[in-house]
């Protein structure tokens, strides 16, 4: 029997050998379609290296082709946990080039519209990420109360997901008459809710141990990479669009920016936690007070963009959106460019993953929250 | 020394702790899990099953009794649609009382499977001939059955709609 050479760095007590393996394209724990190649030194990951694709629908392309509102229900199929947030940058960018005056009625649903989504995304979030680290009891909480969410959606935007509640000029229809009866309810009860959250997951010593200190991500490089939303709040990059750029309803709300320091994954974690404290905030100070009005500003039937540029941000669950518009004066834009929170988060992880154990991968993807389909587009 | 065994203890005594408050919710889902069940048994409730008014399951076009419908074939719906999901088929025919020719409908053809539920085709319809139906179980062993044809046979359109 030949003796087994062994070469790569050496370590103390053992002769290693650096060598790679695929995690994904079909991996639970990659949220979707991604393929990560790691190189790996035992359980030690020396790199990361993201291939995506996996999901690409060329939508960027498929705009050029479509008509200013037909643009909008696209969005949706794209980071499709904040779908709302999506359409409302499509249409705020529209409505900008066009210079349409939104009714105000028009900013404060759209406002609470998208904090539900975030609400939403976040429960999701919440509880996929208890299910990462092995508790799946956390799983059937988020979902439950994502549920009351969804059953707000059906009745007014008329779908659970994809729901295309805006159009350029407004909403596609009024708020349905049960929608702030349901929506104070569902506050009341998640009020009760939240900090369950805290004690079955944020105070577990379990939990605590896996993902305290582990994934450090610094401010310089948060800023970088572009890391936005957040995972980039969590350390310490005061980013969120809504209150740099305030949209819609935002200027006339009071809430609190959330900005941790730490920058491991317990900070994105908490982050996130403290996040939907303020959303509920958000909707506590508006749901009573919807303007009178139209819920559609007067819109041309065809909509023509003057030539020239216009680019909007909004902060969805995941960070900043943008939506790059290029017109030639055309019912279709000439170029449509989508940023993506989620495309910058993830060619993070290279970073942050080097020199952390496999399991320890699960977590960090999982407190920076990818969607792929966000990612691909 | 001593420092760090008590540090060893009240590590022990957290995590203990901390796991009994995480059981204790689960604990009291367990105990009262009637109370907030929010599941449903979804084939076996079907005949009570009332889904919201504004749910989009399907596109439909609405006939009265008389077999009429509103839809004039302007094709506005099919300019609508941002996937060609719907084909708007007519033909210039006589109309039986004033003689003149006109522009109706032939063929409703409605392709189901590439339908986003987007809304847009009902919102463009100027006579509101069609409209967002609630069914929404749509699973057939073939893909040729999802193209459907929406205009029932020999339905006409109901008087008085004009384009
Ligand atoms: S709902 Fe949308 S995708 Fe479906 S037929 Fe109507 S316009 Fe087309
Ligand atoms: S828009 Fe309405 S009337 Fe026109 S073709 Fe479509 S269904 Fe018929």
């Amino acid at each position: 029997m030949s003796e087994l050479v062994l070469t790569g760095p050496e370590t103390e007590t053992a002769l290693t050998q650096e060598y790679f393996i695929n995690m994904g394209p079909q991996h639970p724990s990659t949220h979707g379609v991604l393929r990560l190649v790691l190189t790996i030194d035992g359980e030690i990951i020396r790199r990361v290296e993201p291939h995506i694709g996996y999901i690409h629908r060329s939508i960027e392309k498929m705009c050029e082709h479509d008509s200013y509102r037909q643009i909008v229900h696209l969005t949706d199929r794209m980071d499709y946990l904040s779908c709302h947030m999506n359409n409302e940058a499509v249409c705020l960018a529209v409505e900008q080039a066009l210079q349409i005056e939104v009714p105000e009625r028009v900013k404060v649903i759209r406002t609470i519209v998208s904090e539900l989504t975030r609400l939403a995304s976040h429960q999701l979030w919440w509880g996929v990420m208890g299910m990462d680290l092995g508790a799946i009891t956390s799983f059937l909480y988020g979902f439950r109360d994502r549920e009351m969410i969804n059953d707000i959606f059906e009745e007014t935007c008329g779908a659970r997901l994809t729901m295309n509640y805006n159009v350029p000029g407004g909403l596609m229809f009024d708020i349905h008459p049960n929608f702030q009866k349901r929506t104070k309810d569902f506050v009341a009860h998640f009020c009760t809710k939240l900090p369950e959250y805290d004690r079955l997951l944020s105070d577990n010593p379990i939990f605590r141990s896996r993902t305290e200190g582990v994934g450090y991500l610094s401010k310089e490089d948060a800023i970088g990479y572009g890391v936005t939303g957040p995972s980039g709040r969590a350390s310490g990059f005061a980013c969120d669009v809504r209150k740099r750029l305030p949209y819609s309803a935002y200027p006339q709300v009071e809430f609190t920016e959330i900005i941790r320091t730490e920058g491991d994954c317990f900070a994105r974690y908490k982050a996130r936690i403290l996040e939907m404290w303020e959303s509920l905030r958000i909707i506590e100070q508006l749901i009573d007070n919807i303007p009178e009005g139209e819920f559609q500003a007067p819109t041309k039937q065809v909509l023509k963009l003057p030539k020239g540029e216009y680019y909007q941000r909004v902060e969805t669950a995941r960070g900043d959106f943008g939506v790059y518009i290029i017109s030639e004066g055309n019912k279709s834009p000439y170029r449509l460019k989508f940023r993506s929170p989620g495309f910058s988060n993830l060619f993070v992880l290279d970073k942050v993953a080097r020199g952390s154990k496999i399991a320890d991968l699960v977590a960090i993807m999982s407190t920076f929250d990818y969607v792929m389909p966000d990612i691909d587009r | 020394m001593f420092k760090a065994i008590a540090d060893y203890f009240k590590e022990i005594y957290q995590t203990i702790r901390g796991l009994l408050v995480g059981m204790g919710v689960t604990g009291k889902y367990i105990a009262h899990a009637r109370r907030e069940i929010i599941t449903q048994e979804y084939p076996d409730n079907r005949d009570t099953l009332q889904m919201f008014e504004r749910f989009r399951g399907e596109v439909v076009l609405l006939h009265n009794e008389d077999n009429e419908h509103r839809c004039t074939g302007c094709s506005a719906c099919e300019v609508a649609c941002p996937n060609g999901s719907i084909e708007i088929i007519w033909a210039r025919r006589e109309d039986p009382e004033t003689g003149k020719k006109k522009k109706q409908l032939e063929t409703f053809v409605y392709h189901l499977s590439m339908c986003t539920m987007c809304n847009l085709c009902i919102l463009a319809c100027p006579t509101d001939a069609i409209k967002m139906g609630h069914n929404f179980e749509h699973a057939v062993f073939d893909r040729s059955q999802l193209t459907k044809v929406l205009n029932r046979p020999g339905s006409r359109l109901e008087k008085g709609v004009e384009e």
